[in-house]
């Protein structure tokens, strides 16, 4: 099947989302319980990588300023700058792409092949709005969320780290991030959100959603999810950032 | 009843179906019967519009469901009820949530009325105590009868369970069965069964297709199947030595000629 053909379906399939739910409160109820799956359930993974990022970045730009005319508080700009604007989207949607895509490729996946997507379609329920719509809708509203958390969680443990090994004192990180601050990269981090939010849920959805085989090709299908949204997501982050910086 | 006219379908240009037409019966167990890979499956996803026909018309109590749009399909499909191979029970979902998910998308019940309503069919499945339990808790037979229970909830008028036996020990089959035929003749409902257990077919093939690469080879009820005379038919029904015996014995028995001991050694040797 050639990537013409498969981007074809992946247009049908998001276009066979939209229609009239069959029961609009048992589709508020999967929306409700894939934005805790989605959301909550990545609460943990998300604050690590962003604590973790944010105190690497201080760590790394501080050992790059050699020189003493610099003041020190760029290094907070800095940090700020790269965390907004590349770290919390693209990093946390990339590790995203892994826990979140595999998980909805191989649900779906499974329920293909265990024929609970057809038991569905025999009781009348369009499968695509029931299944699949939820979970990209979930994610357009949690992973911004996550985004926004991530920034927060990556500037604060840059500013830990600067302070408890004393390369920069908390004052001055503070004075650091509050300079030259633009609050258009904000937004277009958020953009950069919901454009991944959209590739690591619909990406997955396509996979899983179209198995046709048994364990082994729900393995390669969760496989081929992550890997193209991780792609697509650094392609978008291209994209976006020559047309929008 | 449900009547299928000259179905054809072919995947890849290769048919699997070829120009099959035959009848299904108010309240009676109508058994599609076959070996692997003979298009019996794909017939009876055919029938329920999982795929769609290259030809031929399927007509539901005069209703073409390959004519019928989109909202009149949903409104066809909240008539159908069926079982699957392996039950596709939702695994997130605990044995009275599956059966109570139909009646959650679909019906206006309060939730006392739909609580009642499973408990009711719970009850005709005999799965009286494991409301609670998730679908990996359960054995494959009360799988099978959660999927009955979920197929019929919605009270339906017609019926389709593909291969309920598959993977259950002899006794669980005659359960899920008699289960069967209970449930086609109470309610009245046009029941498919689509199968390769002998069993099922002389317990409760009232009307019986036998389908041989893709065409129908044969049809006739459980009686005549004995007394059938057609080669492909006996060769896959009577495989074994000992079914093959079963149907001679049948035969002599049916002309009165078992009358001495000689005769009864001879078929059994």
């Amino acid at each position: 099947m050639n990537i013409f053909t498969r981007f074809g379906e992946f247009l049908l399939m998001l276009k066979g989302m939209f229609t009239k739910p069959e029961n609009w409160r048992m589709y508020w109820k999967e929306l409700m319980h894939q934005c805790v799956e989605l959301g909550i359930g990545s609460l943990g993974i998300v604050s690590i990588v962003s604590v973790f990022i944010g105190a690497v970045s201080t760590l790394q730009t501080a050992y790059q300023f050699v020189s003493p005319i610099i003041p020190r508080s760029v290094i907070a700009q800095i940090v700020r700058d790269t965390v907004i604007l590349e770290f919390a989207p693209t990093i946390t949607c990339v590790v995203l792409a892994g826990v979140v895509g595999s998980k909805i490729s191989s649900e779906l996946g499974n329920m293909r092949v265990s024929e609970q997507i057809d038991a569905l379609e025999i009781m009348g329920i369009n499968t695509k709005a029931y299944l699949i719509f939820p979970k990209i809708a979930a994610a357009l509203i949690t992973i911004p969320m996550l985004v926004v958390l991530a920034m927060t969680l990556g500037i604060w443990g840059g500013r830990f780290v600067g302070e408890v090994t004393g390369i920069l004192p908390h004052e001055v990180f503070d004075r650091g991030l509050v300079d030259a601050f633009l609050p258009y990269n904000v937004q277009f981090a958020l953009t950069k959100a919901y454009t991944f939010a959209f590739i690591i849920t619909a990406i997955p959805a396509y996979f899983g959603y179209n198995v046709k085989g048994g364990a082994l090709e729900i393995g390669r299908a969760s496989t081929a999810a992550v890997v193209t949204s991780c792609i697509m997501i650094l392609l978008a982050d291209y994209i976006l950032a020559a047309i929008l910086l | 009843m449900i009547s299928i006219q000259n179905i054809f379908k072919g995947f890849s240009d290769k048919p699997v179906i070829e120009g099959v037409s035959t009848q299904f019966h108010t309240g009676k167990c109508n058994l599609i019967i076959g070996a692997s890979g003979s298009g019996k499956t794909v017939l009876m996803k055919c029938l329920v519009g999982l795929i769609e026909p290259d030809q031929g018309s399927i007509l539901y109590d005069g209703e073409d469901f390959t004519q019928m749009g989109t909202d009149a399909r949903k409104e066809m499909r909240s008539k159908i009820g069926m079982l699957f191979q392996g039950s596709a029970l939702f695994d997130s979902m605990n044995v009275e949530q599956n059966v109570m998910f139909p009646l959650d998308m679909f019906s206006k019940m309060t939730r006392g009325e739909k609580q009642k309503r499973v408990d009711e069919v719970l009850d005709r499945v005999n799965l009286n105590g494991a409301h609670k339990k998730h679908p990996a808790e359960i054995s494959g037979g009360m799988k099978k009868r959660v999927g009955i229970a979920r197929a019929i909830v919605l009270n339906p008028q017609y019926l389709f369970c593909d291969e309920p036996n598959s993977g259950l020990d002899p006794q669980t089959s005659m359960v899920i069965d008699k289960l069967i035929r209970e449930i086609t003749t109470e309610f009245n409902i046009t029941t498919v069964v689509n199968t390769h257990d002998m069993n099922s077919v002389m317990e409760i093939g009232d009307q019986i297709i036998y389908m041989y690469q893709g065409k129908k080879e044969w049809e006739g009820t459980k009686q005549e199947i004995i007394f059938s005379k057609n080669e492909k038919l006996n060769n896959f029904i009577f495989a074994s030595e000992f079914l093959k015996d079963a149907k001679d014995m049948r035969m002599l028995e049916a002309r009165g000629k078992i009358d001495n001991d000689r005769d009864m050694e001879s078929l059994l040797k």
